[in-house]
């Protein structure tokens, strides 16, 4: 099947998860090959998919975790878990 | 060589005889159990609550009343899958008690169909890891997905920032696999949209190909 620029941005998801079909796959590819949109239009998701995946872009707030724990400590020090 | 499988299971072991030490006395392994997760819950809770104070308060909130619920634990799911319904669950509440009436229509943006126009640069090739080394893209990237709506902004940010697969993050958030893709894709395609121009811009003078093409129609 021949694929439009369309058709191949409603499946990029899937496409970079992996997920399609393999004949829909190898349309896309065919695709990709030759439309030179789509493919930075690949590129980019892909990359901002990286990008969100890093730990720099949401950071914990400082002191996160000290804060948990000693809150945590108060809690248990004093409270058992609920019985069932 | 260890397997992914191998090593999943042996964290599960891990998590069942610590959750069993807690309950029998010994409480203070509860760090141990949570440790691992600060972030995940602390993500979880931002995807909703979106102000980074409020965020940590429903983290803390959610990991005691994990900590006091851990006797119903039950191990036919993950704990982490546990534990984020947990977090959603408050983040959820402490929303509604704050919100006026005005919901997101979640069904209508599922309902939109072939409406995106994703943006077409050409000179994005590489990926810019560097770029986040630089605080004013980090803000960009939280804008971006604190703009998103709410359905779209908790599945990308189980699916793409905390790694969930796509079973997991339907499971945690009590809808269908397909629903799941569907609000993923749509979601990535918005972020694409809004921040492949912007870090295009911001990242300009550092490409090696150093050729701006704008597409005619753009």
């Amino acid at each position: 099947m021949v694929l439009n620029c369309r058709h191949v941005w409603d499946r990029i998801s899937d496409y970079i998860d992996g997920t399609l079909d393999s004949s829909v796959r190898a349309d896309v590819e065919k695709h990709l090959a030759h439309c030179e949109i789509c493919s930075a239009v690949l590129d980019s998701t892909r990359n901002v998919i990286i990008l969100m995946a890093d730990d720099r872009v949401f950071e914990l707030p400082v002191d996160f975790s000290k804060r948990l724990h000693a809150r945590l400590d108060l809690v248990l020090a004093t409270e058992s878990p609920e019985p069932l | 060589m260890t397997t992914p499988q191998a090593a999943a299971g042996a964290r599960q072991e891990r998590e069942t005889a610590l959750i069993a030490a807690i309950l029998a006395g010994e409480r203070e392994k509860f760090h141990d159990l949570i440790r691992p997760y600060e972030r995940q819950v602390y993500l979880t809770a931002l995807s909703l609550v979106k102000n980074e104070t409020e965020a940590e308060d429903v983290a803390q909130e959610s990991i005691l009343r994990a900590y006091r619920k851990l006797a119903g634990f039950r191990g036919d799911a993950k704990f982490s899958t546990w534990l984020i319904a947990i977090t959603l669950n408050e983040a959820r509440t402490r929303l509604r008690e704050q919100r006026r009436a005005s919901f997101d229509s979640l069904d209508d943006h599922d309902a939109v169909e072939g409406d995106y126009t994703p943006a077409a640069l050409t000179d994005w090739r590489e990926v810019p890891l560097e770029a986040l080394e630089r605080q004013e893209i980090r803000a960009l990237m939280r804008q971006a997905v604190a703009d998103l709506p709410d359905a779209f902004r908790e599945v990308v940010i189980l699916r793409d920032m905390e790694e969930l697969s796509v079973t997991e993050t339907a499971e945690t958030l009590g809808i269908s696999i397909a629903l799941v893709k569907v609000r993923s894709h749509r979601a990535r395609l918005l972020l694409q949209k809004k921040l492949a121009p912007l870090l295009r811009i911001e990242w300009k003078g550092k490409t090696k190909s150093g050729i701006l093409r704008r597409l005619p129609w753009f």
